[in-house]
């Protein structure tokens, strides 16, 4: 069950891959079949950079049962460099010390570990740069 | 002409100093900082593991190489510290490069030597020319059992070589491997922390094997310590690169460039992956440099490589390894290390 989940969303959590708008360049991420902006349905698949910027973020302290050993911890809002925006959590840092601006880039990380015999799951997160 | 096209090499930002491992314990700090010559080592983070951070090294390969991942043939990763004991690390690696789904993938396991073996059968299938490209990976994020002297040193990096033909960075000039069935480390199946045989790690092990290795190597290409600018060993603490090197004609000046072990500890199959990083990240055009290996079981990789002309111009388009290893470190208690490491027994 979980597998299939993980499994479809490889690509974006892997590669950070987003789809273009050919006819207004809009990027979506994760892709969609429509453009939002231009109704457009073709699309170009492009790599997200791995540079952005702090928009705004919140500090975890009483998380989700799978995340209880690493509070306290950040999530922020990041636009990376060209505008797209993800959510994404912000590691290797006090999140005290983390402001809105700041510079940070993607990292290749675990997610998550499904208990202790299931599938261990990976993606990007933040780190200052 | 075969020859590393991309490198790459991931440190994790957290560390913990060997005075806190030994106040735990009740052991001497400075017998450890003197006689082995370590000071501190790399944590790897929670979510940090051999496949996360083979990735990140394989991506600054991929970028210094500047090459499509997806004609990367090849992916194999080296590690004792595989995070499935059934799924290779290297599917996710080659996923996350974008080198899926023509490419040979395989884990490789050697103790500390499973990196350069990787290495070895990724120049290998480049020269056969069976694939364009390939990638050898040595990554661990090994432990030591709580207050056992490998306490000290276990701990994390990867570092990564593409393999190609072209717009080759360092030439590989001559290999060599020097193995026997030497029980002096070993980890039983569902054991969670690895057994040694003390001293005998040493002279019949390490010592044999990487001298066999790199007097092998040297004999074959006719060569010996001074036609080298540098030289990387294994290296499982600070003490037994420094002493090889010298027992083989190397000056100190030779083998510090790769020698990390002192801050960085034992990457085991990471360790003389690394060390050949930070000379690449250095080195001029025309110098040699001879790597040779060390994994328990045991044996040893040698290669001799030669940079080319290309080399400086690729140096700084990814992170650089000594400043990794450096600059933007954490400092753990000896708690957070061992909650970090799931050394601690919790609840459920
Ligand atoms: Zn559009």
């Amino acid at each position: 069950m979980f597998s299939s989940r993980y499994w479809r969303e490889i690509p974006q959590r892997y590669r950070m891959e987003a789809a273009k708008c050919s006819g207004c360049g809009h990027v979506s991420f994760p892709p969609r079949l429509i453009c939002p902006k231009c109704k457009g349905r073709k699309f170009e698949k492009v790599r997200l950079p791995d540079q952005g910027k702090i928009l705004t973020y919140t500090v975890i302290h009483v998380p989700a049962t799978p995340f209880k050993d690493e509070v306290p911890f950040a999530i922020a809002v990041v636009e990376l460099d060209g505008g797209v925006r993800i959510t994404s959590q912000v590691v290797d840092c006090d999140p005290s010390t983390l402001t809105i601006g700041q510079r940070v880039r993607t990292e290749f990380r675990k997610l998550q570990e499904i208990g202790d015999a299931g599938i261990l799951c990976y993606g990007y997160k933040c780190v200052p740069a | 002409m075969v020859g590393v096209i991309g490198y790459g090499a991931y440190i994790p930002r957290y560390r913990i100093r060997v005075e806190e491992i030994a106040k735990t314990w009740g052991a001497d700090a400075p017998s450890y900082k003197r006689g082995l010559l370590l000071k501190e080592k790399s944590v790897p983070a929670p979510d940090q593991d051999t496949i996360t951070m083979s990735v990140e090294a394989s991506r600054y390969a991929v970028r210094r190489a500047g090459i499509d991942s997806a004609r990367i043939g090849a992916v194999y990763v080296g590690s004792e510290s595989h995070p499935y004991a059934v799924k290779p690390s290297g599917t996710v690696l080659a996923e996350a490069l974008g080198a899926t789904p023509q490419a040979h993938t395989a884990d490789f396991e050697f103790a500390c030597k499973a990196g350069s073996e990787g290495m070895f059968v990724a120049m290998g299938l480049v020269q056969a020319g069976l694939v364009e490209y390939a990638l050898g990976v040595g990554a661990d994020t090994s432990q030591g059992a709580p207050g056992d002297a490998l306490e000290y040193s276990a701990s994390a990096g990867a570092g990564a070589f593409l393999f190609g033909r072209e717009k080759i960075l360092a030439e590989v000039e001559e290999t060599d491997t020097f193995m026997t069935d030497t029980p002096d480390f070993w980890r039983r199946e569902h054991q969670f922390y690895p057994e040694h045989a003390g001293r005998f790690t040493g002279e019949p092990a390490y010592f044999k094997h990487t001298l066999g290795a790199a007097k092998g190597i040297l004999k074959k290409a006719g060569a010996t310590a001074k036609d080298f600018a540098f030289a990387v060993f294994h290296q499982p603490n600070g003490k037994f690169p420094l002493k090889v090197g010298e027992m083989l004609g190397f000056t100190k000046q030779q083998v510090e460039t790769g020698l990390l072990s002192p801050t960085l500890g034992n990457t085991y199959s990471g360790a003389s992956p690394i060390g050949l990083t930070a000379i690449l990240d250095v080195a001029k055009p025309g110098d040699r440099i001879l790597m040779v290996s060390y994994g328990s079981g045991a044996g040893s990789d040698a290669f001799i490589f030669r940079a080319t002309d290309l080399l400086p111009k690729v140096q700084n388009l990814a992170p650089k390894t000594r400043p990794q290893l450096d600059d933007n470190k954490f400092y753990l208690d000896y708690g957070t290390y061992a909650k970090f490491r799931g050394k601690i027994r919790k609840a459920g």
